[in-house]
């Protein structure tokens, strides 16, 4: 299936949870907020909520700003 | 002497604020934070680039000092309410700057779309200081919907060219009831120290620091410059004179011997 992540599209092998897609990115997930299709999924979800084909999924961190 | 800054059921230990963003390296961050005593930081939020992951900015700010995301990128409410809960998800709290920009040329702030964006996120429970054009009823609105500070700009963001709406804020100062913190614009020491001279609360300062020569210093700078502005301000200016007003008594002089 495919999934559009931060603008991206990138193809998957199903099923799977927010919590594996993000580890499979190598990313320290500690302070990160994770949203699908506009709806924010909260930490304690990560690990069942299961990804959809053609999901808009976003990934956000903080970065340097004023 | 007790002078206490109280924001979001905070005591803040500083009257300076820090901005995160444009530094040359991460690692500086930490030394001008240290070096400022500043006790709230900015940061933005933004999508991970997981081709180039950058550091997370979270990493280099201490414990102690709270941190304040930004909405930067936001054009309107919706945005920077979205944005708002997406930095609250990600974990360091509820403070939440409300930066509303459709302006590409000054960065000007929308203050209708920031009155809508602080009144429902002050109803969510967030702390917020919503950046605003500096006008009397905007600033009365923000508060009213349940702004926890009002941030006018001093001039446009990254500009450096100081107070150039100081009248304006002074109004904000002797009118609304909040502490009003200005940011945007302030490019020296002198001119923070202007800005509490005049009864700022406080100041946000960003670019100048870190596109300073020297960091660092110029973090320690903006501390002294902060804490002297505010100092005057307690202390009271005297009375500015036309025509000399002699500091030493004006008898007892010795005879002239010519």
């Amino acid at each position: 299936m495919s999934i559009i992540l931060n603008g991206k599209i990138f193809n998957i092998n199903c099923p799977v949870t927010i919590k594996d897609l993000l580890n499979s990115k190598g990313i320290n997930i500690d302070r990160v907020a994770v949203e699908v299709n506009y709806q924010i999924i909260l930490k304690q979800e990560w690990d069942n909520f299961l990804v959809n084909d053609n999901d808009q999924i976003e990934v956000l961190q903080f970065v340097g700003g004023g | 002497m007790k002078d206490r800054l109280v924001i979001g059921n905070v005591e803040l230990s500083s009257r300076l604020f820090i901005g995160t963003g444009k530094f040359s390296n991460n690692a500086i961050i930490k030394d001008c934070i240290k070096s400022s005593g500043c006790s709230v930081v900015t940061v933005a939020v933004r999508r991970i680039d997981f081709e180039t992951p950058e550091e997370n900015m979270l990493q280099f700010i201490p414990s102690d000092c709270v941190v304040m995301p930004n909405t930067s990128g936001a054009r309107n409410a919706i945005d920077a309410v979205r944005i708002a809960r997406l930095a609250r998800e990600a974990g360091c709290g509820n403070w939440i700057k409300i930066e509303v920009i459709s302006d590409n040329r000054y960065l000007l702030p929308d203050n209708y779309e920031t009155i809508k964006a602080t009144e429902i996120l002050a109803k969510e429970g967030f702390v917020v200081l919503p950046y605003m054009n500096p006008d009397l009823m905007v600033a009365k609105a923000l508060m009213d919907v349940g702004a926890a500070a009002v941030m006018p700009l001093g001039a446009p963001i990254g500009t450096n060219r100081g107070l150039r709406t100081k009248e304006m804020i002074r109004i904000l100062i002797e009118e609304i009831d909040l502490p009003i913190i200005v940011d945007a614009g302030i490019g020296r020491p002198s001119h923070a120290a202007e800005a509490m001279e005049m009864g700022a609360a406080a100041v946000l300062v960003n670019t100048a620091i870190a596109t300073a020569h020297d960091p660092v210093a110029a973090a320690l700078g903006f501390s002294f410059a902060v804490k002297a502005g505010r100092l005057s301000f307690i202390g009271g200016a005297s009375k500015a004179e036309l025509y000399a007003q002699a500091s030493s008594p004006l008898e007892g002089f010795l005879d002239s011997l010519q």
